[in-house]
């Protein structure tokens, strides 16, 4: 009988391999980087005529900026030269060892870095409660000194996830998030203040308390006080002088010539209205962009924060709630395309 | 190197774990009481001593031969070098199991399992992961009264099971199951201590095997 040719084929099978994810970087390779980064660092110095042992990171981004100068909006776009570890994000590396052993006891969880971190803060709970147990035992009084409560935060989620170099979900972090708001809670959790602090950050301060500069004197002993004041495009600075008739001087102009329309004016007067100190300031003013009724608004403005200094608080509470003192948000709004205007569309035909 | 391996093999109890427990540590530590008799698995009434008030009493004689069976298991793995998971879902005692595989120098998972750590654990981890080669329940069964979803992928993945059974678990697919009370703390403090001293005996004496061998 014949044999019959089977056919083969002689072509691999391919598998079709995913995508891997972010690049992972070897040590090696990073290692090699930061010796680059030294050997680049030094030959920049001698190009610009530096010291390379004394050249720092500053001196690095002003040659770079100098030598290539870039106009791109986005500071992150434009060409760096920074150590690797600022560039290459901070990577896992493998966690286990020639003999095959993970060296995190909790690394077939998955999760090892965060649940080692509640096996942490759970340990420092019963730590806390057993000394309790102790005061109790021993009859000496819970100490409760009053946390302050509001003056910190605790690390967001992201945070978290930078510390731990791991991924977590909402539902992880509320969890941690409980826990340590548990140990808080517990009368003598001063015990653990150190580790506590680890996961919390202060507030910024928040209400920023407005200085109110105390009046100047001038060569002929009257006193006067500076505000500035902007309305859309329009900025102006104004010196008020006390003593003073009503007077006042818009860019070397009177306030009749350069604001003939008497809308601007109201406007102009309304912070002295308010004080009912018509008669009894000088005003000089000096004025730049915008248009007449922007630069009302700006002036208007800047009066009202120069006269603060001439008035008590109570009266300066007053001037800001009647909104005296607060800049004007309104900036001409832009043009969007496929549109006519900021608002108007083009006319809508039916067909 | 042979001679290291195949030695604790040619006797019964190398490690002499019997000497570990009594009977009277075992009733001490409550590790006769099971659940009630509505609780009852089927595949556990060969375990169960009696039934008295409605709850289930274990056979202590039976637990202490699958105990010493089980432990002088773990001390030849940990003889060996190999990797210990210890597994339990009870809340209560998940500190004292992570601190127990802390002390002996293995690996704990007292957490929410997800489903491919075990099946699908060359894209999880990474390329060359080594799984397991001995998991330890300390409970068999998780937060909803299920049996452990690590025993099927253990039993898929040809690693070999040693499990604390309690009156409502299915011992089935266990290689060394355990009959006993997992419930109370007292009983699961007697179980890690036990695990812990064999674990640390058997990785001494393989300490000394190697050390005597050098000599030579």
């Amino acid at each position: 009988q014949m044999l019959r040719l089977i056919y083969t084929t002689t072509a691999v099978q391919r598998k079709n391999v995913g995508a891997s994810g972010p690049a992972k970087y070897t040590e090696a390779f990073i290692k090699k980087q930061i010796e680059e980064f030294n050997l680049g660092k030094r030959h920049l110095a001698n190009m610009m005529g530096e010291d390379p042992e004394t050249f720092t990171q500053e001196d690095i981004d002003r040659a770079i900026a100098y030598l290539f100068p870039s106009g791109l909006f986005d500071k992150q776009a434009r060409p760096m030269m920074k150590h690797p570890t600022e560039i290459f994000p901070e990577q896992r590396k493998i966690q286990w060892g020639e003999d095959g052993r993970p060296f995190h006891f909790l690394f077939y969880t998955g999760k090892q870095s965060y649940y080692s971190l509640m096996h942490e803060t759970y340990e420092k709970l019963l730590n806390v409660e057993k000394y309790q147990d102790q005061l109790i035992a021993q009859d000496l009084p819970l100490q409760k000194e009053k946390r302050n409560l509001a003056g910190s935060r605790w690390l967001t989620k992201i945070e978290l996830e930078e510390m731990l170099l791991e991924k977590l979900s909402d539902d992880d972090y509320s969890r941690f998030i409980q826990l340590l708001e548990k140990l808080t809670n517990l009368p003598c959790s001063d015990i653990e203040e150190k580790y506590i602090q680890k996961f919390s950050k202060e507030l910024p301060v928040q209400m920023q308390k407005v200085v109110i500069e105390p009046l100047q004197y001038d060569e002929r002993g009257v006193a006067f006080s500076t505000g500035e004041g902007r309305r859309k495009t329009a900025r102006a600075t104004v010196v008020i002088y006390d003593n003073g008739t009503g007077k006042m001087t818009v860019n070397g102009l009177d306030v009749l010539h350069y604001f003939p329309v008497l809308q601007d004016r109201e406007q102009l007067l309304f912070p002295f209205q308010f004080l009912s100190r018509i008669g009894k300031h000088d005003a000089v003013c000096t004025v730049s962009g915008g248009g007449r009724s922007a630069q009302a608004g700006a002036i208007r403005l800047a009066c009202a924060k120069a006269l603060r200094s001439f008035v008590t608080e109570k009266e300066v509470e007053f001037m800001r709630q009647a909104g005296l003192l607060t800049v004007d948000p309104r900036v001409k709004e832009r043009k969007k395309p496929g549109q006519e205007g900021a608002r108007r569309k083009f006319t809508w035909k039916k067909r | 190197d042979d001679k290291l391996l195949s030695e604790p093999l040619s006797h019964p109890d190398f490690f002499n774990v019997k000497e570990l427990f009594t009977l009277k540590d075992l009733f001490d530590a409550r590790v006769h009481l099971g659940h009630k008799k509505g609780c009852r698995h089927r595949f556990m009434e060969p375990y169960i001593f009696g039934c008295r008030l409605d709850q289930d009493i274990i056979d202590l004689e039976q637990t202490m031969q699958h105990l010493q069976l089980a432990l002088n298991f773990t001390a030849h793995i940990a003889y060996r070098k190999g990797i210990i998971l210890f597994i339990s879902r009870k809340r209560q005692f998940c500190h004292l199991v992570e601190r127990t595989a802390q002390g002996c120098g293995e690996y704990a998972h007292t957490r929410y399992w997800q489903g491919g750590l075990l099946t699908n654990a060359h894209i999880q981890f990474g390329a060359g992961v080594r799984l397991p080669d001995l998991i330890i329940f300390l409970s068999s069964l998780n937060n909803v009264f299920h049996p452990h979803v690590a025993i099927r992928d253990a039993a898929k993945m040809n690693i070999p099971t040693v499990g604390v059974v309690d009156t409502n678990c299915n011992p089935s697919l266990i290689t060394y199951p355990i009959p006993g009370n997992d419930d109370s703390p007292s009983a699961m403090e007697l179980y890690c201590k036990l695990f812990r001293m064999t674990i640390i005996r058997a990785k001494d004496k393989r300490r000394q095997s190697e050390a005597v061998e050098e000599l030579r």
